[in-house]
């Protein structure tokens, strides 16, 4: 056979390198697309889900490409299963170092958790045990993955229901040798630390002060919801369906206090809202870290507008 | 101790089995037995992977109702887990887990709309690549057009059923009220296309599909013409071809090289340019 008289090979747009500012973002859902690329907001960046843009092509694709031009974008997985006692998925980290290629993300994240088991993947970010065995086996699975994509991961604090009886290791001393030993950076999502000191009855203002901030790439607010356990005490669910909670906006100020001005994620996941409250809690986020720390990443920024006009 | 491996394997068989009590190293406050506690994740796997069905398959769940849908994907769920953590390559068989579904028997279409959604979704999802232009055959020499060969679109898909199932997909993604469908109205072979942005459906004419389908296992036009031919004696060439490319389902043709001791010249150069008027 000759060649196809017409190749069409889809051309892909190589993007600038585009680092995530000291501001705040949303993480960004379809039902948004159009208004963010028809109104361009004054957001600092967006963040997905990589295992939503794992197709070959489609709109998924064309958006997030339109909106990667005009604005710095994380990857933040959730598919990965890092915490597996078996084999990391060769072809999901494929996947994963071909979307940081494409997308040249700013920030690239992914969950202390697993997720995958023989019968397949349970899609929830499940618990581990803080044992030294975890510890060795997650260190392992983050230097494969550090190696394979090329760059410096964040990994995030978890949000669990259950505790387990093996764990002898505290969760931040646990974290603090995972970024030691593997030189991850990581994510603090502050949400998270509320729903563990609620849940496992601890003090949040605690976790806050001794976790390693010198690691801290990013931050992750978002709201949650109550119930209850089965003693009748509150149980809060790491929902990421409304606003979030008042008391997680003054572990926020108290965090950010300590980790000084970081790129702040509004996770709202579930019962998405119209853009405008968003954008407002976006906002919010950003008088939080100026009042906290006095500024919101003001170079960068400026920089960029005397580029853009 | 146990083991990381133990640990999570029976983490993950009391998730899947609501009849098994929570794996006894799992705790909660106090020394409670934190059944609602460990539910909370087996809720969280079966309800999402629930949802991301209702995501793909919209009409099925308009067609049964939403109770009926979370009752037979629950089923599904219990059964199958995804793959990988990509989602939306999960219920690639949920049209055949339906056919087997008792409680859906009667709803004899089903099984075909599920198919027709699943290949919207793939079609979706499928790589982009440009059609050729209407007019980019017409440099071809006419006695070599039975030599062609074709890439079809990387969206292409066929569904043929029995059913209107292209009907009922219509007005149920369309309409706020849906129409009565005439379901003795007969069925038919539906192209699925994303020559772009959006994801088109059309019902193709006699002989489509046979033709189409020879086209995408790299047969040349003469021997695809044959094989529609055979499958539908009023199959219309100029028809069926045009209306291919129209349609956007042509990304990139060729020409094989000429097949060699054919007793007739003309054999496999079939009129593309008769427009059958």
């Amino acid at each position: 056979m000759t060649a196809t008289a017409q190749t069409a090979k889809q051309s892909t747009p190589a993007f600038a390198e585009a680092p995530i500012p000291a501001r705040a973002g949303v993480g960004l859902k379809a039902q948004h697309y159009r208004t963010i690329l028809e109104d361009e907001p004054d957001i600092g960046w967006f963040e997905v889900h990589p295992e939503n843009y794992m197709g070959a092509g489609g709109p998924p694709h064309r958006y997030l490409s339109e909106i990667r031009e005009r604005y710095p974008l994380s990857l933040h997985g959730v598919g990965l299963s890092i915490g597996d006692d078996r084999p990391l998925d060769e072809a999901h980290l494929q996947r994963l170092k071909m979307l940081v290629e494409r997308y040249k993300p700013g920030l690239f994240s992914e969950h202390l958790a697993w997720s995958t088991h023989d019968e397949g993947y349970l899609n929830d970010l499940l618990p581990l045990p803080y044992t030294e065995e975890t510890l060795a086996r997650v260190c392992e699975h983050v230097d494969q993955v550090q190696d394979m994509v090329g760059r410096r991961m964040l990994f995030e604090n978890p949000s669990t229901y259950v505790r387990f009886a093996e764990t002898d290791m505290g969760e931040v001393d646990f974290i603090a040798e995972l970024a030691r030993r593997t030189g991850c950076g990581l994510l603090f999502d502050v949400n998270n630390v509320y729903v563990q000191a609620t849940n496992h009855g601890f003090s949040a203002e605690d976790y806050i002060d001794a976790f390693p901030v010198e690691h801290v790439g990013e931050i992750h607010l978002a709201g949650h919801a109550r119930e209850t356990d089965d003693l009748g005490k509150p149980l809060l669910i790491d929902a990421h369906d409304r606003e979030v909670d008042r008391i997680v906006w003054d572990l926020y100020a108290r965090a950010i206090s300590r980790a000084g001005p970081v790129p702040t994620l509004i996770e709202w996941d579930a019962n998405v809202p119209e853009w405008p409250v968003l954008f407002t809690e976006a906002m919010r986020a950003e008088e939080v870290m100026r009042a906290a720390c006095g500024r919101v990443a003001p170079a960068v920024r400026e920089d960029e507008r005397a580029l853009a006009v | 101790m146990p083991s990381l491996s133990e640990i999570q394997t029976r983490f993950v068989t009391a998730i899947r089995d609501r009849d098994l009590p929570p794996p006894e190293d799992i705790v909660g406050r106090g020394g409670e037995a934190p059944e609602r506690r460990f539910g909370i994740y087996r809720n969280n796997v079966h309800v999402s992977l629930v949802e991301a069905l209702m995501g793909s398959y919209p009409v099925v769940q308009r067609l049964v109702g939403e109770e009926f849908f979370r009752g037979m994907a629950r089923v599904y769920v219990g059964k199958a887990l995804p793959r990988t953590p990509v989602l939306i390559r999960y219920g690639d068989d949920f049209a055949d887990f339906i056919e087997d579904f008792e409680p859906a028997r009667e709803l004899g279409y089903l099984p075909d709309v599920a198919r027709l959604e699943w290949a919207w979704n793939l079609a979706y999802h499928a790589a982009d690549r440009d059609p050729v232009a209407p007019q980019a055959l017409a440099a071809i020499p006419p006695e070599r057009t039975g030599d062609l060969v074709f890439d079809l679109h990387p969206s292409l898909q066929i569904v043929s059923s029995p059913w209107p199932v292209q009907a009922i997909w219509e007005t149920n993604t369309n309409d706020a009220e849906v129409r009565p469908v005439d379901l003795t109205s007969g069925g038919g072979d539906v192209l699925v296309l994303r020559p772009a942005y959006d994801v088109e459906l059309r019902l193709l004419p006699s002989g489509g599909a046979a033709f189409i389908g020879a086209l995408g296992d790299g047969l040349r036009l003469g021997e695809a013409y044959e094989r529609a031919i055979a499958a539908s004696a009023d199959f219309d060439l100029a028809a069926n071809l045009q209306g291919l490319i129209a349609s956007g389902g042509i990304a990139g043709f060729g020409l094989a090289d000429p097949v060699a001791g054919l007793d007739d010249p003309n054999a496999g150069t079939p009129d593309i340019n008769n427009n059958g008027e």
